[in-house]
């Protein structure tokens, strides 16, 4: 693999009135195991079913009901923690985290406190302009989701449904090394990139399969390295924690909104309290959630009902055996292998689908060139139709075959994106489409100095010009190029232009 | 550690049940005698001793991912004091 030595992206700034601040960022992330059943029950956890009806009465907290651990979310969880260079914990345990909530009926979620099954990690999360953060990672557990809570369907009651209860949640918990909104939502990108990857979470933030509680503070400049060295929190200003984000866009605008109003209590000589805080985007304010902070006594104890869960090595080593390859290792051999720049590599690794298009394409042909046609020409017209990499209509085989035939010069540039668009739209055999419908380019040098006599002698005025200033000789390939419909070849054109005007 | 009668009172509505002023002094008592238990067992010298979990000994059992439960709306509901159009139907939550 290759040596990625990156500069590290610098911290936000923010100006108060008295003050520069910068901002320290922890983010708790859940992302929902993509499973079939449940955690603990063995109800479906599809999407947009009728209310209520992926039920089971474990979820429903019936009397007398026992959870199941689904051992395909155990798996999942360990899958993403080796995915994230975690240690993994092979004794970790359940315990219940008290609360009282409509949409939560048993009274308590079972969780990870204590003993999680994954612990200490890392996340590479690169941004646009060439700098990285290596985020850590504390820990990842595993936790039922709630239920859902509909408020707008009635003005005095709100409607339950606990198809989501229960569900396999995954939470990733990082320290707080994350320095700015765009790294935040960098962060998010790049750890659903590696969960894709792995399977193990569709990454699907609209319907809230991958959501976020993002924990801001601030401090002046140089504070922060204080608490580098030491780990101690003391050198931190106090922190909010923004709960259940499930928008990029919102998250970036909540942590600055958030900053923004801790600096102004801190510069009005007030304290920050330590507490949690919903994001508005409608107004554009951060505001207490008063009945959370009630509630905040969670009573954990062990779950009673669940054995300590103990895994054994040689299964989180078959596990990692077979891992696929991850997004940092795929981008550096891509640029290796396929000589590609930093970002088209970026690019066409972001999704796993669409790096196997590429690898598809671009095997045994020129990579750079496969990679702008994948990038520029394919990524455009399906972004025209807001197709995925995965209906395009246009096979990887298809478009190497016109990358064939580009670097066997059998057609131009230009012709190429014709073809393109015919092989988009109508389908077929490239080679067959140019053999049939005479794309070939000339390359015979006799129609192509026929072509150009005629021009020539048809715009004397042009030539004498032509002769004064050499750059006017693109005028005539142009010429050349419309009379042969694009098919001559550019070079032999360029070449005989020259030869012409010389004389 | 001693438990006042505010303690428990707070205890209590964390648990959401209702107990009248006058029965929390023998709440409190009761929960002074728990942990007054617990404090004599944390007496006994446990050093290197493995916790317990389970009377047999026995692994957490698990299950495939299978779907094998659900599609049963009306019994979910059955229960509920209220219920419209699939939901439960509760007094109004909002933050």
């Amino acid at each position: 693999m290759l040596d990625l030595t990156y500069e590290l992206p610098k911290p936000k700034v923010i100006s108060g009135a008295k003050h520069d601040w910068e901002l320290v960022i922890g983010m708790e992330v859940h992302a929902q195991v993509s499973s079939n059943s449940k955690l603990f029950s063995g109800a479906s956890t599809k999407f947009g079913a009728e209310p209520n009806s992926n039920v089971a009465f474990v979820d429903a907290a019936m009397p007398g009901m026992l959870p199941v651990i689904n051992e395909y979310c155990i798996e999942q969880a360990v899958r993403t923690g080796l995915g994230l260079k975690a240690d993994i914990n092979l004794n970790s345990a359940f315990d219940r985290k008290n609360y009282f909530y409509p949409d939560l009926p048993q009274g308590y979620q079972i969780s990870q406190l204590y003993h999680p099954i994954v612990g200490e990690g890392e996340v590479l999360v690169e941004l646009g302009d060439g700098t990285a953060r290596n985020v850590r990672v504390e820990r990842i557990h595993m936790e039922q989701d709630a239920g859902k809570s509909i408020h707008d369907m009635d003005p005095n009651m709100s409607f339950v449904d606990l198809n989501r209860t229960g569900v396999c949640l995954m939470e990733i918990v990082s320290q707080p090394d994350i320095r700015g909104p765009e790294e935040a939502a960098a962060y998010i990108v790049k750890l659903r990139q590696i969960m894709q990857y792995l399977g193990t979470c569709d990454g699907n933030m609209q319907n809230g399969n991958l959501r976020a509680d993002v924990n801001v503070s601030i401090c002046l400049p140089g504070q922060y390295e204080k608490y580098q060295a030491t780990q101690d929190f003391g050198h931190l200003g106090t922190r909010c924690e923004i709960k259940n984000m499930n928008s990029m866009r919102f998250i970036q605008q909540a942590i600055e909104v958030e900053a923004r109003r801790q600096i102004a209590i801190v510069e009005g000589g007030g304290k920050v309290d330590q507490e949690t805080r919903l994001y508005d985007p409608d107004k554009g304010e951060t505001r207490s959630m008063r009945s959370k902070e009630e509630a905040h006594d969670y009573r954990y104890f062990p779950d009673p009902d669940l054995l300590p869960l103990e895994i054994e090595q040689a299964w989180v080593d078959d596990i990692a055996a077979n891992l696929p390859e991850l997004p940092d290792a795929k981008k550096a051999r891509f640029v290796a292998d396929f000589g590609l720049s930093d970002y088209d590599a970026s690019v066409l690794t972001a999704e796993v689908d669409a790096a196997a298009y590429f690898e598809a394409t671009a095997k045994g042909r020129n990579g750079k060139l496969a990679a702008n046609w994948v990038i520029n020409e394919l990524f455009g017209r399906l972004k025209q139709e807001d197709h995925d990499i995965t209906s395009s209509p246009v096979t990887p085989e298809q478009l190497g075959g016109i990358i064939d035939l580009i670097s066997a010069d059998t057609i131009s540039g230009k012709i190429a994106k014709d073809l393109f668009e015919i092989v988009y739209t109508e389908g077929g055999d490239p080679a067959e489409i140019v053999e049939a419908r005479g794309m070939k380019q000339v390359t015979d040098t006799g129609a192509i100095e026929a072509a150009l006599d005629e021009i020539i002698a048809a715009n004397p005025a042009q030539v004498e010009k032509a002769k004064v200033n050499p750059k006017l000789a693109g005028w005539f390939v142009g010429q050349v190029m419309k009379a042969t419909g694009g098919k001559a070849n550019p070079k032999a054109v360029n070449q005989l232009v020259a030869q012409k005007l010389g004389e | 550690m001693s438990i006042d009668q505010s303690t428990a009172a707070k205890v209590a509505k964390l648990a959401r049940i209702k107990v009248e002023d006058d029965a929390l002094p023998a709440l409190a008592e009761e929960f002074n005698n728990i942990l007054g238990f617990i404090e004599q067992l944390n007496e006994v010298d446990v050093e290197g001793v493995e916790p317990m979990t389970s009377v047999t000994p026995q692994r957490l059992k698990r299950r495939v991912d299978e779907v094998t439960d659900g599609n049963q709306q009306p019994k979910v509901l059955k229960n509920a004091p209220d219920a419209r159009e699939g939901f439960f139907a509760v007094p109004k939550v909002v933050e």
